[in-house]
């Protein structure tokens, strides 16, 4: 018990202290993840809404698929990357592997799953009430997409965060693709396993501390931003 | 029974022939012949289950018919009009704000982005709501809602106007409202088509009026003839509040 109150201690003293290395491993893991975040948004959102809102053979494969790729181990996720940048793979001339890069992608397939199946699922439930409404007055396909993003924005905050909280918390796939090189590709989860293995538990504890401070802030940003458009009748 | 082909000198806009429309081998329209002519309002009429939302739906291309024809005789759309307009009864409003609302909709037909300030303007004034203009759409009382929903409708200058059941959850002054709306309407030359359970309403608006039953037309004519001496027993039924189970 005093042990672990040691630990703790000296994990806060860390924090409080902040020095440089702390500083570059949150940079690092925040400037990825919400890279990953911004691209699986950019492909999620716009994919998740068009399956949601129209009807074409072979929807419910596709949803099927999305659904079921939400669940994609973040090693496998690691693993595939890693053979596509490998200097074997395909893309193994663009020499990305083992940088940050390399993690962002991995996080990207990790996550634009769950932003797309998510989405779908908003996306329909909006348009089942919609749907007549679009006809009758004569939106065209991209407004229709369009529009129904922009209604479920508030909806579409929460998959956003789901999105975050999976990249942010993954250690799988930047693990094998970044590698956890010291100032290159060390984020936050990787060094939290490679300290706790080494012994170096005040820092592991640190970064951990930190890792769950963003994201309760986060998480109590889209709250607010969400509870405000609910009273407001915009969510 | 006698379907109804419009009678007057108003140019007929809208044709619609032999539609039939079976689900799981139960027939829910049956429609021979039926037309609508300019600024005219016909009332549509019928027990609740009888097809008239349906049928509506199936006029204004949101449903396909098994089969049948329908036809379109008025003027086509243009940059900023949509020939056909529809108000359901339950507003379909955006998560937007009133203005936002009526904007969505002028884009939606074409209308260019120079006019629309003055076009949302014109359809806040005409609704009475330019002093909620800024609001959340869905903060609105029901009644505001479906002037809304009714003025969004009218923004893009419909010729043949459809209301399914508009003021059904309404307040007598809400209902009032929307009635001067509708009346403002028809009268500026659009072609009503209102679905109603309110015989009062259609008194009120309807020039003609279409009974249906178990999704045949089963009286059509002159509204002020129907309301006062119907001829089927459906709509004799219907007038006495009665329930008719008759085929």
């Amino acid at each position: 018990m005093d042990s672990f109150l040691s630990i703790t201690l000296q994990a806060v003293g860390l924090i409080t202290a902040w020095d440089a290395a702390l500083s570059e491993i949150v940079a690092l893991s925040l400037r990825v993840t919400l890279t990953a975040l911004a691209v699986g948004c950019l492909i999620g959102l716009p994919l998740g809404a068009a399956v949601g809102a129209f009807r074409f053979p072979g929807k419910t494969a596709v949803s099927l698929v999305l659904n079921a790729a939400m669940g994609l181990p973040p090693v496998v996720a690691g693993l595939l990357v890693y053979l596509a940048l490998s200097a074997s793979g395909p893309f193994g001339v663009l020499g990305l592997l083992y940088t940050p890069t390399a993690m962002i992608i991995a996080q990207t397939l990790l996550i634009t799953p769950i932003i797309a199946a998510l989405t779908r699922q908003i996306v329909e439930d909006l348009n089942a009430e919609y749907a007549e409404q679009f006809t009758s007055l004569g939106v065209g396909t991209l407004d229709r997409i369009t529009a129904l993003l922009w209604d479920g924005r508030f909806a579409l905050l929460t998959v956003a965060l789901a999105g975050f909280g999976r990249a942010v918390a993954e250690v799988g796939a930047v693990m094998i693709v970044g590698g956890n090189i010291n100032h290159v590709t060390r984020v936050m989860t990787t060094t939290i396993a490679l300290e706790t293995s080494k012994g170096n538990l005040e820092l592991a504890l640190a970064l951990g501390i930190v890792l769950m401070l963003i994201a309760l802030c986060v998480n109590a940003l889209v709250m607010s931003v969400r509870s405000s458009a609910v009273r407001a009748a915009y969510a | 029974m006698r379907d109804l082909i419009a009678e007057t000198q108003a140019p007929t806009l809208l044709t619609a022939r032999n539609l039939r429309l079976t689900r799981r081998g139960k027939p829910l329209l049956d429609v021979s012949a039926l037309s609508f002519a300019a600024g005219r309002c016909t009332a549509v009429l019928g027990a609740n289950g009888a097809g008239k939302s349906l049928l509506l739906r199936v006029l204004h291309g949101l449903m396909r018919p098994d089969s049948g024809e329908i036809g379109w005789s008025g003027a086509p759309d243009s940059p900023g009009t949509h020939a056909q307009a529809m108000v359901f009864q339950r507003p379909v409003l955006l998560r937007r704000s009133v203005e936002a609302n009526l904007a969505f909709a002028h884009r939606a037909a074409g209308g260019a982005r120079a006019e629309r300030s003055h076009a949302v303007a014109d359809a806040l004034a005409q609704a009475r709501l330019t002093p909620l203009a800024k609001s959340p759409a869905r903060s609105l009382s029901g009644g505001e809602q479906q002037r809304l929903a009714l003025a969004r409708a009218l923004l893009v200058k419909p010729q043949l106007l459809f209301l399914d059941e508009p003021t059904a959850s309404l307040d007598p002054v809400s209902t009032l409202a929307v009635e001067e709306q509708i009346a403002t309407a028809r009268d500026r030359g659009v072609a009503c088509v209102l679905v109603t359970h309110d015989q009062g309403q259609a008194r009120r608006l309807a020039d003609d009026a279409v009974f249906i039953h178990a999704g045949q037309i089963a009286e059509a004519g002159p509204a002020a003839d129907m309301l006062t001496t119907p001829q089927s027993p459906a709509t004799r039924a219907f007038l006495r509040g009665e329930i008719y189970l008759g085929a």
